[in-house]
């Protein structure tokens, strides 16, 4: 696929982003304020709400993992604007002039002093004027630099390794040359290839911050680890699709980034890059929590491998499914945008299967809705660091 | 047709794609790296996605699968036999 004069149409932002998605997004700061979110996306047609289990008295590197991952949520180019609900008014607003700093739309409630019926009011009547006003904004035609393209691979068994990974492989290989954003994670799920990534770290100074990242994880498994972690990682389903070790499952894992992508650069969890090129964010490898950090740190696109069937979506990030097993393909074809598994039967070449993917990615792009968008799926998971306190 | 695929000549294991693979049944791999075809003789039922043995393997030895060590062998293991949890542990954590 030529992809020099390659375009999609999103929407274009106040800062200059552009999404593929138009949300007006309610976003509930802690776990209170969840009711109130989801009754004026109830009450609101087009808003919806992500409510979530945390956000009381957390501390340090843990609340601010939870406020960046919050205000890069709202943030992301796939949202237009934001109604953001808090038990108390000093965080609402401070999530809320963190988003704000993109220039789009950003209103603030607090509940304390309301209560819900008043605060679920008067955010529904801000939800409704911002609803309308994104219903008018059009898409326009825009370079395929534009777009941010993030991967995460979830239930794979060993298909993935040789199937539907080296698919995103062979997509990520033919975005890289044309400034596109990229990024991967799943820290742990490196291990046994870790000396692969740190091979194609584009400078000593990203090796470097590679390995410390990589290293902080494996001190942390090292910590609490009370087995090998045969049944977490690899997962029962890894298993019983075929994979055997960590170091297999990671093998396969780093077949996603190509054979000719760079890594050019490194960044905690749900940082912002700051240039074009392939990223490496240190994450967890649970898939939820993952895609849900690719979201908070800008992405608008996820390429996600599947082998024994995993379901996942992402409230405002969609995510694409592609899968090589024959089996899967056959037993959860609802769950699939991409059918690669010609690959293990030699009647589709990987070039072949990139350039699938790389359509349904633009499609997507464009509009097109996914199977998890069309089926509901919303998974919203924060990542935690430790105990609250 | 094709039974099994092969990442890179010289890996230890292949994986099984098609459903339904019998013991005693005679199998068309394919090794990716290469594009060649190699012929072996499953020695255990082995379910899609799972791997079978190349060669023969002794407790203490390493499995290559994508020309990288993926662990160390805990059981005696045939050629053409079923090589998974029960025969291959991790060397990390």
């Amino acid at each position: 696929m030529d992809l020099s004069k390659a375009i999609f149409r999103g929407y274009k932002r106040e800062n200059g982003r552009v999404g593929v998605r138009n949300h007006v997004l309610i976003l509930p700061v802690d776990d209170l304020s969840n009711a109130a979110a989801e009754a004026v996306a109830n009450n609101i047609k087009g808003a919806i709400a992500i409510p979530h289990p945390y956000g009381r008295l957390q501390f340090g590197a843990d609340l601010d993992l939870h406020f960046r991952t919050l205000i890069g949520t709202g943030s992301n180019p796939n949202v237009a604007a934001v109604v953001v609900i808090c038990i108390e008014d000093g965080w609402a607003k401070k999530v809320a002039d963190g988003i704000k700093a993109t220039g789009k739309p950003v209103a603030y409630f607090g509940i304390e002093q309301h209560g819900d019926h008043d605060t679920i009011l008067r955010a529904s009547k801000a939800a409704k004027e911002y609803v309308q006003w994104a219903s008018e904004l059009q898409r326009e035609e825009r370079p395929l630099k534009d777009l941010w393209v993030s991967t995460k691979c979830g239930e794979s068994d060993t298909t993935s390794g040789c199937g539907a990974n080296p698919t995103v492989g062979n997509a990520f290989d033919k975005l890289y040359p044309h400034k596109v954003t990229l990024c991967f994670g799943e820290t742990t799920e490196l291990t046994g290839g870790e000396h692969l990534v740190a091979a194609r770290c584009r400078t000593d100074e990203v090796r470097k911050k590679f390995q410390f990242m990589f290293d902080r994880y494996q001190a942390i498994i090292d910590k609490h680890k009370t087995s090998d972690l045969s049944d977490s990682q690899p997962t029962k389903g890894n298993i019983a699709g075929g994979l055997t070790t960590i170091e297999e499952k990671a093998l396969g894992n780093i077949q996603k980034i190509g054979r000719k992508c760079m890594v050019d650069g490194v960044i905690d969890k749900a940082e912002v890059p700051t240039g074009p090129g392939l990223w490496f964010m240190d994450s967890s490898s649970a898939a939820a929590e993952m895609v849900t950090l690719c979201a908070a740190s800008g992405y608008v696109v996820h390429l996600f491998p599947t082998g024994q069937g995993n379901v996942i979506g992402n409230p405002i990030l969609p995510v694409i499914k592609l899968c090589a097993n024959p089996r899967t393909v056959r037993t959860m074809s609802e769950h699939m945008d991409v059918d690669v598994s010609g690959l293990l039967r030699k009647e589709m070449t990987p070039d072949q299967a990139g350039d699938k993917l790389l359509d349904c990615m633009f499609r997507t792009a464009n509009g097109r809705l996914t199977a998890a968008e069309a089926l509901g799926h919303r998974e919203f998971v924060l990542t935690r660091l430790y105990e609250s306190a | 047709m094709i039974h099994f695929v092969v990442h890179e000549e010289g890996d230890g294991v292949g994986v099984v794609v098609v459903e339904g693979v019998k013991a005693g049944q005679d199998l068309v791999g394919w090794i990716m790296e290469d594009n060649k075809e190699i012929r072996m003789t499953a020695k255990s039922d082995i379910p899609i996605g799972h791997k079978l043995a190349l060669k023969d393997y002794k407790p203490g030895d390493s499995v290559i699968k994508y020309g990288v060590d993926i662990g160390k062998v805990v059981a005696p293991i045939a050629r053409g036999e079923h090589t998974h949890v029960q025969n291959l542990k991790t060397k990390r954590w």
